[in-house]
C-alpha cells in the first residue's frame, strides 16, 4: 500500500485514542466555547433584566418539551446505531441512523412551526435583545442539527456496505453534544418563563 | 470497527442505554412539571439542576465519557476553564451599577434634562 493512499494522521495514535474520535472531541471542545459563550452572555443579560421573563412567556413550552423528547429519543437511536455497528450489524446500524435523521427532521419541523408562529405575532429577531438571543442560539443549534443529519446521510452508503463503521460512533458523539446543548437551551428560553 | 477501543472483542447490549433513556425521560417530566409548582428555588433545582444531571448522564453514558481516557477530560476541562475566565472576567463589569469615577447610564429611561426639545 502506498503511503499516499491513507493519510498519516489516521495511522498513528499517540494518545491511545483513535484519531477520528480525538478529532471529534477537539471539535466539541471548540463548540463548548461557542455555545457556552453565547449562553454565558445570555445569563449575564438575564440577571440584569428580570423583565425578560415577560418576553420569555411568549415562547412555546409544549413545543420545546416535544423537541427535547425528540432529541433525547434520537440520541437513543444513534447510540443504538453505535451498538449495532460495534456488533458489525450493518442493517440495524443503518436503520437506527435513518431513525436519528428522522428525529432531527421532526425537531426542525417543530422549530419551523415555532418560528412561524412567533414571527407572525411580531416576535422577530429585532424586537428585543431577548429575542435576538433566542433566535441566535436556537438557529445556531438548528444549523448543528442540519449538519449532523447531513453527515449521517453521507455515512449511510458506507454503513450499508460495512465500511468505516467507526464513523457511526464519531457522528454519535457529535449528535449527543447537540442534544446536550438543547438540554440547556430548553430551560433557559422555555422553562424559566413558565416559573416566573 | 477497526479503531474503536471501546468495542473490540465482545457483543454490546442495548439494554443499559434504554435504561438510561427511561431515566432521562423521567427527568424531563420533572424539569417541566417542577417549575410549575412555583418558587425560584424549586425552578432552579428542577429546571436547571435537572438539566445539568441530564447533560451529565448523556455525556457519561451515551458519549461514553465514563470510560474515555483522561486526555479527553483535560481537553473538555480546558474549554470549560476558558469559558469560566470569560464569564467571571466580564461579569463584574456587566453586573455592577457603578464604580470608581464611573456610573452606568440607563439608556432605557427617558432623560428630561438632556433630551433635545422637539419643535
Amino acid at each position: 500500500m502506498s503511503a499516499f493512499q491513507v493519510p498519516i494522521a489516521t495511522n498513528r495514535c499517540a494518545t491511545g485514542i483513535p484519531t477520528g474520535r480525538l478529532a471529534i472531541w477537539w471539535v466539541l471542545a471548540s463548540e463548548i466555547v461557542i455555545f457556552g459563550g453565547l449562553v454565558a452572555c445570555y445569563l449575564l443579560f438575564r440577571f440584569r433584566h428580570p423583565e425578560w421573563a415577560a418576553e420569555a412567556e411568549h415562547t412555546k413550552l409544549a413545543a420545546g418539551a416535544i423537541n427535547t423528547f425528540v432529541l433525547l429519543t434520537s440520541s437513543l437511536f444513534v447510540v443504538l446505531a453505535h451498538v449495532a455497528a460495534s456488533n458489525k450489524d450493518t442493517v440495524n446500524a443503518r436503520k437506527y441512523l435513518i431513525w436519528t435523521i428522522l428525529g432531527g427532521l421532526i425537531f426542525l419541523c417543530v422549530k419551523a412551526y415555532e418560528y412561524t408562529s412567533e414571527i407572525s405575532h411580531g416576535y422577530t429577531i429585532t424586537r428585543s435583545v431577548f429575542w435576538a438571543f433566542y433566535y441566535t442560539a436556537t438557529a445556531l443549534h438548528g444549523l448543528h442539527v442540519i449538519g449532523g443529519m447531513t453527515i449521517m446521510g453521507l455515512l449511510l452508503p458506507d454503513v450499508a456496505k460495512g465500511k468505516n463503521l467507526q464513523r457511526v460512533e464519531y457522528i454519535g458523539i457529535y449528535w449527543h453534544f447537540v442534544d446536550v446543548v438543547w438540554l440547556f437551551l430548553f430551560p433557559l428560553f422555555y422553562i424559566a418563563s413558565a416559573a416566573s | 470497527m477497526s479503531d474503536n477501543a471501546h468495542s473490540e472483542g465482545h457483543v454490546h447490549s442495548a439494554k443499559p442505554y434504554i435504561r438510561i433513556y427511561c431515566i432521562l425521560l423521567v427527568l424531563l417530566v420533572i424539569s417541566i412539571v417542577g417549575p410549575m409548582m412555583g418558587g425560584l428555588t424549586v425552578m432552579l433545582v428542577t429546571a436547571f439542576g435537572v438539566a445539568v444531571v441530564k447533560a451529565l448522564m448523556v455525556a457519561a453514558y451515551f458519549m461514553h465519557l465514563n470510560v474515555e481516557k483522561k486526555y479527553i477530560w483535560y481537553l473538555l476541562a480546558m474549554a470549560a476553564i476558558f469559558l469560566a475566565v470569560m464569564f467571571f472576567g466580564v461579569a463584574p463589569d456587566v453586573m455592577n451599577k457603578d464604580g470608581v469615577n464611573w456610573k452606568r447610564l440607563d439608556h432605557s429611561a427617558p432623560s428630561s434634562s438632556t433630551a433635545p426639545a422637539h419643535h
